[in-house]
Parts: structure tokens; sequence; C-alpha cells
């Protein structure tokens, strides 16, 4: 009877946070609803006390279905038969069992039928899905655009397209093109107004779309002809009921084999326009990558967790030498190392949703009613730190799903290459999320500025300044001295940047990841100040990891020079 | 077929998939305090095919009937949770240390209070495993039974037409209404409980537990809204004859406990020799365990 909630202390703590009050204060308003719907509760105790339930109802769903389904569904795949896709056998029970316990849009509004839950606990439901089958967490996930359009759309929109999210549809979000990946601004698929039959028509090709044969979809097309770049792009939604989409294709891919990942041809295909022409990409796609780079977020935890999971089963399990393999220092060492890296980047993980969530649930509420100056000041604050910590999320916690999946495989030896054991699909699966919804590399890109205007410092000096227990200020203190490090390296490059161009793009990545090990370090810390139990371990741990990687860049950083920039543009 | 008023058995019973070194006491009877209470794993299944068939015709309504201590409630809302509309708790001294024939009498006097077209039962409980409680209450009420049932195949005008399960294949029998069904663990799984049902049934109290309250908002929310009351019933409120309830109307008796550990080994090494393959395949043969 296996629950992927229960048996995460991690994850319950992230509902004792201080900021859940708060989240609830914002979510509930003036807890009104409890007269409307008998499901909504009367306080924060009572709120929070139902979000605890519904995520053990999820998490029996993960453990129960969808983890013991993954195994079949990734042996199986989808199917393209003709111009459409059916999912694998096992994708469908999932679907249904989502379905069957009332967890499909779960963050929506009441109205609409949702549960309103925040967006930590649909967070926590994808990171459960994926610690069961990640491949799965893509389809239940992109529900996430249902959020996209209940902030842009109008209200009928909401109205057909939220319930229907509500009732299992699911989804897609068809962005990318054969000529248009990260570049999105280049894309083609045309949008024209159809006098006669009075609606927008699609027309082109749209490629790597993930469920692209989902129910609903969200799609970028270019409305205005004559223009190649951003500003001519707009936003669409688009029902599978009104044909004009065909599967033309699905690809044959390394992992997330139950996910599949379609070729889409529109031909004249009717969709409605979401919110204002030309904001298509400017405004909405950027918020539904923010949205999608956090899942994507989750979806790297669950793995990190199963990875690590597996492995630790299988050490206590596996005798060499006449004891289980956990008791030699090269396996434990290992072991401790993932457990740190699946802590700490779960700790920013949730740190970044209560932002995400407060940023966002102001800007609902001043649209109903002017926001106090306060609020105002709340809403400004939070959204700068959730556009600086969601990139820095996606980037760690894909490269750790990956590099925790590695171990997890070492750890399990020979057996761990076998299909005998969970652990090579766990890895398999790891690699797209370091490259899909954003490379680490474009992470960099979008955390860099953060640096450079110094966010990240920000926070680091005001998670330095917390209360910690006896035991955490020595690792608070080592961490704080790593910041003059930190503060070193980013004058050193701007220094350099000043006479040559393109020396900070050299360095983004190490200076990015040395904010984010300092961030991580003192969250951990943080944590096991509350939590000694479950944390203490891990903050000691990462924070000699964080020591390491912070030297290492350091070395790299300060020993540069300007004439480095030529050398890394040398072309072979 | 007109709705159907159904009412479903079950039982909280101690996990006896944990068992752990203290899951008996010294008197050689189940340690109950040692072991996780669940809902009995067939009543689920006895409540999955209920639902089904308020699903299938409409207006039917489901409830759940348990005899046990105060916190056997929780059953009751378990099955809220997953659709049913509400339950009944036969709660009190005069029901305690009955066996299976005091269980069926009990409940067989609340089922006559209640008067439901329908009764499902699971087929047993982990904890005793008689498989005695379901066919007695028929009994007393002189109803059809159909035992280890499955599936509601059809649903006729006045009958119910059933698959059940039996010894080396399946039967399909049709039944006049009132019947009680009982329902093998090879029916169809129950379903999941339902957030929303989850959230607002997570109040739904007892008049007992009601007492104890210790959230006011609870105990509000219960006062104001009859879907959050779960019926409390004890001995006088079903009628009685009170020399068949409880110990007094329990002619079980428990002489003698035994231990028995298993002589066999579990686990057999082969070095995987066609000789020894052959010799295992002939050794299952003979214990048709395959061919």
């Amino acid at each position: 009877m296996a629950n992927f909630y229960l048996d995460n202390k991690d994850l319950q703590i992230q509902f004792d946070h201080p900021l859940m009050e708060r989240i609830v204060a914002l979510r509930e308003r003036d807890f009104s609803e409890k007269e409307l719907y008998d499901y909504a509760p009367e306080n924060s105790e009572d709120a929070l006390d139902s979000y605890r339930r519904v995520m053990e109802l999820a998490g029996e769903v993960c453990g129960e279905v969808i983890a013991a389904n993954a195994e079949g569904v990734d042996r199986e795949g989808p199917h393209h038969t003709g111009d459409r896709v059916e999912y694998a056998s096992g994708t469908k029970e999932n679907l249904r069992a989502m379905q069957a316990a009332g967890l499909d849009g779960m963050s929506l509004p009441r109205q609409y039928g949702g549960l309103n839950l925040p967006l930590t606990a649909s967070i926590m439901t994808n990171e459960m899905i994926a610690r069961g089958d990640a491949g799965f967490q893509n389809v239940w996930g992109l529900q996430d655009c249902a959020e996209t359009l209940r902030e842009f759309g109008s209200e009928e929109q909401k109205e057909e397209y939220l319930k229907r999210t509500v009732a299992g549809e699911t989804w897609s979000m068809a962005l990318t093109e054969p000529d248009a990946g990260s570049d999105l601004g280049a894309v083609t698929l045309k949008a024209t107004w159809d006098e006669e039959r009075n609606t927008w028509l699609l027309n082109g090709v749209k490629r790597f779309i993930t469920n692209g044969d989902g129910d609903l979809s969200l799609v970028l097309a270019r409305t205005e002809a004559g223009t190649s770049d951003a500003r001519g792009l707009s936003m669409f939604v688009y029902d599978k009921k009104s044909g004009g989409v065909k599967v033309r294709r699905i690809e044959h891919k390394l992992g997330i084999v139950g996910s599949p990942t379609c070729e889409l041809v529109y031909t004249d295909a009717p969709a409605e326009l979401v919110g204002v022409r030309r904001m298509g990409l400017i405004k909405y796609v950027m918020s539904l990558m923010n949205a999608a780079r956090l899942g994507i977020g989750a979806q790297s935890v669950g793995t990190c967790e199963a990875a690590y999971r597996e492995a630790l089963k299988y050490a206590h399990e596996r005798q060499q030498f006449g004891k289980p393999i956990i008791e030699f220092t090269a396996v434990s060492e290992l072991l401790n190392e993932m457990q740190a890296k699946t802590q700490a980047v779960r700790a920013l993980l949730y740190e970044t949703a209560r932002y995400v969530e407060i940023y966002k649930q102001l800007d609902a509420l001043s649209k109903d009613r002017k926001l106090e100056p306060e609020e105002r000041q709340e809403m400004k604050h939070y959204s700068r730190l959730a556009d600086a910590y969601t990139p820095m999320v996606k980037l760690f916690a894909s490269e750790y799903a990956n590099s925790v999946a590695y171990d997890a495989i070492q750890i399990l030896g020979g057996s761990g290459f076998m299909k005998d054991y969970p652990a090579e699909r766990i890895y398999r699966d790891a690699r797209i999320m370091s490259i899909y919804e954003g490379t680490s590399q474009l992470q960099v890109v979008a955390a860099i500025n953060s640096v450079t205007k110094g966010v990240y410092a920000e926070q680091i000096a005001r998670l330095g300044e917390e209360t910690f227990s006896e035991e955490m200020q020595p690792i608070a203190n080592r961490l704080k001295a790593q910041n003059e490090k930190f503060n070193a390296m980013l004058a050193h490059v701007e220094s350099i940047e000043e006479q040559t161009p393109g020396f900070k793009e050299l360095h983004a990545r190490r200076l990015v990841e040395t904010a984010g090990h300092l961030l991580m370090g003192l969250l951990l810390a943080s944590e096991a100040t509350r939590h000694a139990e479950i944390y203490t371990t891990s903050a000691r741990i990462f924070c000699r990891l964080a020591e390491g990687k912070i030297s290492e860049a350091y070395a790299r950083v300060m020993s540069a020079t300007a004439d480095d920039v030529a050398l890394y543009r040398t072309q072979q | 077929m007109k709705s159907l008023n159904i009412v479903v058995l079950a039982k909280q019973v101690p996990d006896t998939r944990q068992v752990g070194k203290d899951a008996m006491t010294a008197e050689g009877t189940v340690n109950r305090a040692a072991l996780p209470a669940i809902f009995n794993p067939e009543d689920l299944h006895a409540l999955e095919l209920a639902l089904r068939l308020k699903d299938r015709i409409e207006g039917t309504s489901v409830k759940v009937l348990t005899m046990g201590p105060q916190r056997a409630a929780e059953v009751i809302r378990e099955a809220m949770y997953r659709g049913a509309d509400g339950g009944y708790l036969l709660s009190g001294r005069e029901f305690a240390g009955s066996d299976t024939l005091a269980t069926s009498y009990a409940l067989s006097c609340a089922l006559k209070k209640i008067n439901p077209d329908l009764i499902v039962a699971g087929r047993q409980a982990i904890d005793g495993d008689t498989a005695q409680v379901g066919p007695q209450v028929a009994e007393k009420l002189a109803w059809p039974q159909v035992t280890y049932a499955e599936e509601v195949t059809a649903i006729g005008e006045e009958t119910l037409t059933i698959r059940r399960r039996i010894e080396a294949g399946v039967e399909v029998v049709e039944c006049p209404l009132p019947a009680l069904i009982t329902v093998s663990g090879s029916a169809p799984a129950p379903r999941p409980r339902h957030a929303k049902r989850l959230m607002h049934f997570k109040s739904a109290r007892t008049a007992s537990e009601l007492a104890t309250e210790s959230q006011a908002y609870v105990a509000e929310r219960v006062a104001v809204k009859s879907d959050l009351q779960i019926a409390e019933w004890s001995a006088t409120d079903i009628d009685p004859d009170p020399t068949q309830l409880g110990l007094q109307g329990s002619p079980t008796k428990v002489k003698r406990i035994e231990n028995v550990v298993f002589q066999a080994k579990e686990a057999k090494r082969l070095s995987g020799s066609d000789e020894e393959l052959e010799a295992l395949i002939q050794e299952l043969i003979a214990a048709h365990t395959i061919g």
C-alpha cells in the first residue's frame, strides 16, 4: 500500500511552512465560498487540513496506480493509428484514476468545478506523479494550460474549457515547429481570420508537441502577415472536436516513452484567439513557459526521489563481501549526496512555488479591487523572486535528476543496467529534463540578470540573517564565508566584461550555479533548524558539496582572462 | 427497475496483512490495539458493487451499516468519500463480545428497521475469515442470498442477474429482490476516494463523536448539515431480544490456541540442470500447482 505523500516527510513539511498561512488567506479571500460549495473551507486550519487530505489521496493514486503502471507504459508506449494517438493502456488507466479521485483541475477555481488548491499542492502532485511515472507527469501536468487560460482567456472560454479540464480532458501546448525550437519568435504556423466562417483558421506544422493529440491545445501562431518576429504571434485555444489537425507521426524516444510526442499538421483548423493579438509569445507564452518550467522542476524532483529510493532499497538488500553494500563508504557517500541534492532542490522548488503563488494571487486580486500600497509592494517583491527562482529550479532540478539517476544505476551496478529494475527507465526519462522547456543553457540566460541585479545576493543575505539552530549556525557561517567568493567572482567578471563583452556570458553558468548552491545550502540549514531530524544530515552534506562546487567555480572564474572569450569561441 | 435502497455491511478490521510479533493476545484473540484499523478489503469490493448499481439506477441510495466501537465510524466516512450517501453505526456495550451469530442477529435487527431493498456485504473479513455473517443475516431475514458475487450483469424489472465466482469457474444467477449479496475479492477494485467528497465528508460525525469534538467549526457545520450526521444506534434503537446480543448471545468459545510453524521451506535452490527441472515439473504436476 504505497502512498507517495505519507511516506515522504519532506512533502508533509512543505505544508507547515510559515508562508502557507498567507497563501491560504489569498486563495480563500474571506472564506466566502463556504456558503456556495460544501467542500470549501471555513478557516485557515480547515483549508490546510483539506489540502493535506487531498495530497494523501493523490499520494495513494500515485503510489498504487501510476507507479504500478509505469513499467507497462514504458514497454507498450503510445500508438499512432491513422491520424490519431492512442495512449498505452496504463496511461488510460492513470487518467481514469486521477479523474475518479477528483484530482483534475486541482488548482482551478471552484466556480469551474476545480478544487482551488494552491500551486504548492498541484506542484506536489506533479512531483508525486513523476516519482511513479515521469512520462505521465507530462500528460497530466499539461493541465497547467488551463491555468494560463484562466489568467488570460475570456469568460466564455473559461466556462467552456476550464470545466472540461475538471472533467478530465487533456491538454497540449503547441509551440515548437521544425524551425522554431528554443527560438520561438520564428514560429510560422499561420492564423487567418475567416470572415465567412467567423473564426480563425490555423495552417502549418508543429513538431515535438507533447500530448499533441490531447483534447484541448494552446497554439502559438502568426496572425500578423508579413512579420517574422515575436511581435506577430498570438495565442489560440484549439478544441480537438473542431477537427482540422492530424497527427503525422509520433516520435520514438529515449525516455518518457508514455508521453506521446507528436508532429501535427493543421489544415484550416478552427481556433479561438486567447486574449489579444500580438501578445501570444511576448506575454502569454512567457507565463505559460514559466509555469511549465516549474512543472518540469517538479517532474525532476520526483525523478530524483524515485532514483534515490531505488538505489537506497537495493543498497540495503544487496550483499557483497558478507554485508549489505550500503555499509561501504563509497556507496553510502553516493546515497547521502543523492539525498542531499534531492532535499535541497525540493526546498528550492516549493519556495519558488510559494513565491509564484503569492504574486499570482495578488495579481488576481488586483483585477477585483485596487491593491493597498503594501500589497502592491508585496506583489512586486514576490514577482521578482519568482522570476529569479524559476529558472534556477529548472536548472538544478533537471541536472540533479540526471546525476541522481546516473548514480542510482551505479549503485545497482550491472543490475541497474538491466531492464529488470526501474533504474534504467528513470535514467532514460531524466535525460530530457535538462533539455525541454528551455535547456539548462537557456535557464542560465534567464537567471543571469538576477545575478547581476543582486536578487540572489539579497536572498542569500536575508537567509543568512535568519536564526539558526546551534547545530546549523556553523553551517550557515560556512556558507556565508563562501558568499565572499561569490562576490569576488562577480566583481572579477564585471570588471573584465566592461572591456571584453562576452566574458560574463562565458562564466554565467558558474555564477548562477554558485548563487544556487548558496541559496539551497541556506534553505536546507533553515529547514534543518525547524526540522532537525529530517534535514540535518542533508544540510551538512550539501554544505560540503556546495563548498566544493563553489571553490571550483571560483578557481575557474578567477583564473580566467579576457582572451578566454576568444579561446572558447574557437570554431573547430 | 425503480430506485433501490442499498445497505452495505462493512467492518472495521485490524490490518492482518501487517502482522507483527504482538498480533495476538495471550488469550489467543487478535490484538486489535497492535494493528492499524482498516476497512475490511472485501467490504470495499461490496461497496464498489453497490456504487455501480447507484451509478446505473437513478435515485438509488447506498448506506453503510457497521457494528463496532466509536472509531468504527471511520469506515462510514471512508465509504462516504467514495460515494456512499451515509451510514449507521451500531455501537454499545451490549454488543461487546459478539461472535458471528450475535453479530448477524444484531445486524438483522438494524436491517429490519432500515428496511432496504438490497444488502451487499464482503464475502468475509480478514480478522476472522469465517464468511458467516453475510449468509446468517440473510437467513435471519429469510431473504435469498447470492454469495461470491463478482458483478451485477443485468438489471431486470424486479430481479438482478449476478455473476458469481465458484470453484473452477463462474455461475450466472438471477435473483429476486429483496436479497443479500456477498462479494468476493475478485470483483472490480474499489474506486478511490473523491477529493471533493473527502473535503466535505471529513466532518461527518456520529452523535458521540460530536459530543467530544474539539473543533468548534466542525461541530457547527455538522449541526446545520444533515448529510454530515452519521446515525448512531445503540441496542435500544433496534428493538432486540437482549439474550441474543453480545457475549450472552455468542455460543462460540475459543477452546485452545496452537502455534503452527510452517515446516516446509519457502525457497528451493536448483542448479539449472535438465534433470532437476524435469523433477520440479513432475513435482508441481503431482501437487496440482501446474498442469
